[in-house]
């Protein structure tokens, strides 16, 4: 994922070539050409301003939107988003939603606005966000876009000045797994994934028209201190570190409780290869008695008998995923430790002064 | 017809006391619909959406641009499209509500008043927003008007847009920050260390210049102003009085607590990495 920028600019000279040299292949070869992922998330602040307003609005509820944008080379560009509705529990809202889209997507598309669905966004509280909803939910919106991204923000976090913005894809080798489900410890070992694996965070890049950072130039209140500045100089940590710490102990409930599931299958595997063993000895004893009395021999082998039924193995995502929502926990309670340290030393230095 | 004495012109009551709120988001939307207006048109107009305050004034929370066309005596608006777009929105957030328009350009033009007529039927006394894009008086100028009817007797005469004050609300771009916002390209996010040093720097220029002020007051360089004397010693006093050893305690068991989360989280990360490796380490059968 960290390429410099010397490699983006490489991938996007040998494009071009591409393009000029094979017309009708356009297609085939820009997407070999191309690897499957953004490198880039290039933002138009407006489309974060909407996503923040929209995500506040509803905030403590969780909500989701759509992304839109271009698809540029080595970037993906989202220039505009719309949220979706809150979903109702009940099912014939699904097709309310579908035509809700399409009609947003056709009155975008009337003000010239890119129609081309690049990803969707979604809230999230003290960044809870790794299920296998979302998985899912990437999972389809891969089937038709190639590079989609997830957005995630959390409303909780930028209440102490922090812009809580990430964008979110899931690596190829977990949607290889994802798609065969294939979540054995064997294909685990064999791929090498581990669950840090599953997401990778994709830079986020703003930019914007002239016109807007002209705006913004001429209407920026001249205060030396801004609310994001008071927000991060705010001293009291104590509540978002409660919760922190209170979603973390859940999730470790919730990883003991998987890890018991292992245990237990690992239990039953060996006990019925136990059985298997005895089984077999005593179907051997048989064959030795019988050989000796001259009758016909008895296979050793009896698909029939359930001592030979394999038991599934557990799927080790839900594991993977608390793992990687405990890790997310713990990064968040180094940064804003980490913060409060530095709050601290200033207070002290102040009180001392 | 007119019974007063004084004046056959009547100005229908004002609301004097409306005043309007924009949010940023409304105008960077209105900048991306100018940017992306078909070939031909001059302006792009819209729908404003938002709420009226308990207080009276409008809340100006979102918009949307309705296509348009127009020539020189009248103009056509695509009447569907808006209503189509704002049952999409109601959808989303059935608070908002229509409560004026937009339009791009410098202050009121001619069709203005057809298009104020029409939206004065979806929504009494809509508000109209105007957003110099061109920037043709040199700066920055957002202004918002309200209609007020111009009679003679009972006779309509003409419409007359009227001024009026205008909060842009900035604190949603301030939690943003400015400097993403201002400026047309910003390679990364800064991130939550990062911001913290900048707000603490600038926490220290602030001081820093306090402290120069009231040296240079203090050695006569500088006349004094009463005024801001006493916001310094009001911020000064603000400062709760605490004795140093319990403001050392304070600090100390909150240093702790950080600590021991701090520990706790490393805790939890290494029980992580041995959990991983014991659940994916081959199995021997």
């Amino acid at each position: 994922m960290a390429r410099s920028f010397l490699q983006v600019a490489s991938t996007e000279e040998v494009a071009p070539k591409l393009r000029v040299v094979q017309i009708e292949g356009l297609v085939l070869s820009l997407s070999l050409s191309l690897p499957t992922h953004a490198l880039l998330i290039a933002f138009i602040a407006f489309v974060i301003l909407k996503i923040i307003k929209h995500c506040k609005e509803f905030s403590p509820a969780l909500v989701t939107g759509q992304l839109l944008g271009l698809d540029v080379g080595s970037d993906l560009e989202v220039t505009n988003c719309f949220p979706f509705p809150t979903r109702d529990e009940e099912e014939e809202i699904e097709a309310d939603g579908a035509n809700y889209q399409l009609e947003m997507m056709r009155c975008l598309r009337e003000v010239n606005v890119d129609n081309n669905t690049v990803g969707w966004y979604q809230s999230t509280l003290l960044g809870s966000f790794q299920t296998v909803e979302l998985i899912e939910t990437f999972m389809n919106y891969q089937e038709n876009i190639r590079r989609c991204v997830c957005i995630i923000y959390d409303p909780s976090k930028s209440n102490q000045g922090v812009l809580a913005l990430k964008a979110l894809k899931l690596s190829d080798s977990f949607m290889e797994l994802y798609r065969n489900n294939n979540f054995i410890g064997e294909k685990l070992r064999e791929k090498n994934l581990s669950w840090m694996d599953i997401f990778e965070e994709i830079p986020i890049k703003v930019s914007n028209s002239a016109l807007i950072s002209a705006f913004m130039t001429e209407l920026e209140a001249d205060t030396p201190m801004t609310q994001c500045d008071f927000d991060r100089l705010q001293l009291s940590t104590t509540p978002f570190m409660e919760r922190n710490v209170e979603f973390l102990i859940e999730c470790m409930d919730d990883l003991s409780m998987e890890q018991q599931k292992f245990q237990f299958y690992y239990r039953n595997l060996s006990r019925q290869q136990a059985q298997q063993q005895a089984w077999l000895q005593k179907r051997r004893a048989d064959n030795m008695a019988r050989k000796t009395a001259g009758e016909e021999l008895l296979p050793e082998e009896d698909p029939s008998n359930p001592v030979f039924k394999p038991i599934p193995e557990p799927s080790r995502l839900d594991s993977f995923l608390i793992t990687n929502q405990i890790a997310n926990y713990c990064n968040q309670i180094n940064g804003v430790a980490g913060q409060s340290f530095s709050k601290l030393y200033l207070m002290k230095a102040l009180n001392e002064s | 017809m007119a019974s007063s004495n004084q004046t056959v012109l009547q100005f229908t009551p004002s609301p004097t006391s409306l005043t309007a709120k924009v949010h940023p988001l409304v105008m960077f939307n209105i900048c991306d619909c100018f940017v992306r207006r078909p070939d031909q048109a001059e302006r792009v107009i819209g729908t404003l959406l938002g709420s009226v305050l308990p207080d009276g004034a409008v809340d100006i929370r979102n918009c949307y641009a309705v296509p348009h066309n127009e020539s020189s005596d009248q103009v056509a608006l695509d009447i569907d499209y808006h209503h189509n777009m704002l049952s999409s929105h109601l959808k989303v957030n059935p608070k908002e509500v229509i409560v004026g328009w937009f339009s791009t350009g410098f202050g009121v033009t001619g069709g203005s008043a057809l298009i104020h007529e029409f939206y004065a039927r979806e929504v009494p006394n809509p508000v109209h927003l105007t957003v110099d894009t061109g920037f043709s008086s040199g700066e920055a100028s957002i202004k918002a008007f309200v209609s007020v009817s111009l009679s003679l007797g009972d006779q309509q005469l003409a419409a007359q847009f009227q001024e009026i004050p205008l909060d842009l609300r900035l604190i949603e771009a301030e939690s943003v920050g400015f400097d993403v916002l201002k400026t047309t390209m910003v390679d990364k996010l800064p991130n939550d260390l990062e911001g913290m040093e900048t707000s603490m720097e600038r926490l220290l220029a602030l001081i820093d210049d306090v402290y120069k002020y009231v040296d240079d007051v203090v050695e006569g360089r500088v006349a004094p102003d009463n005024n801001i004397g006493r916001f310094i010693s009001d911020t000064v006093a603000s400062i709760p009085k605490i004795s140093p050893a319990a403001f050392d305690r304070l600090v100390n068991d909150s240093l702790q607590d950080q600590l021991l989360l701090l520990y706790l989280s490393s805790i939890t990360r290494t029980q992580l990495s041995l959990a991983e490796k014991l659940n994916t380490a081959a199995q021997i059968l």
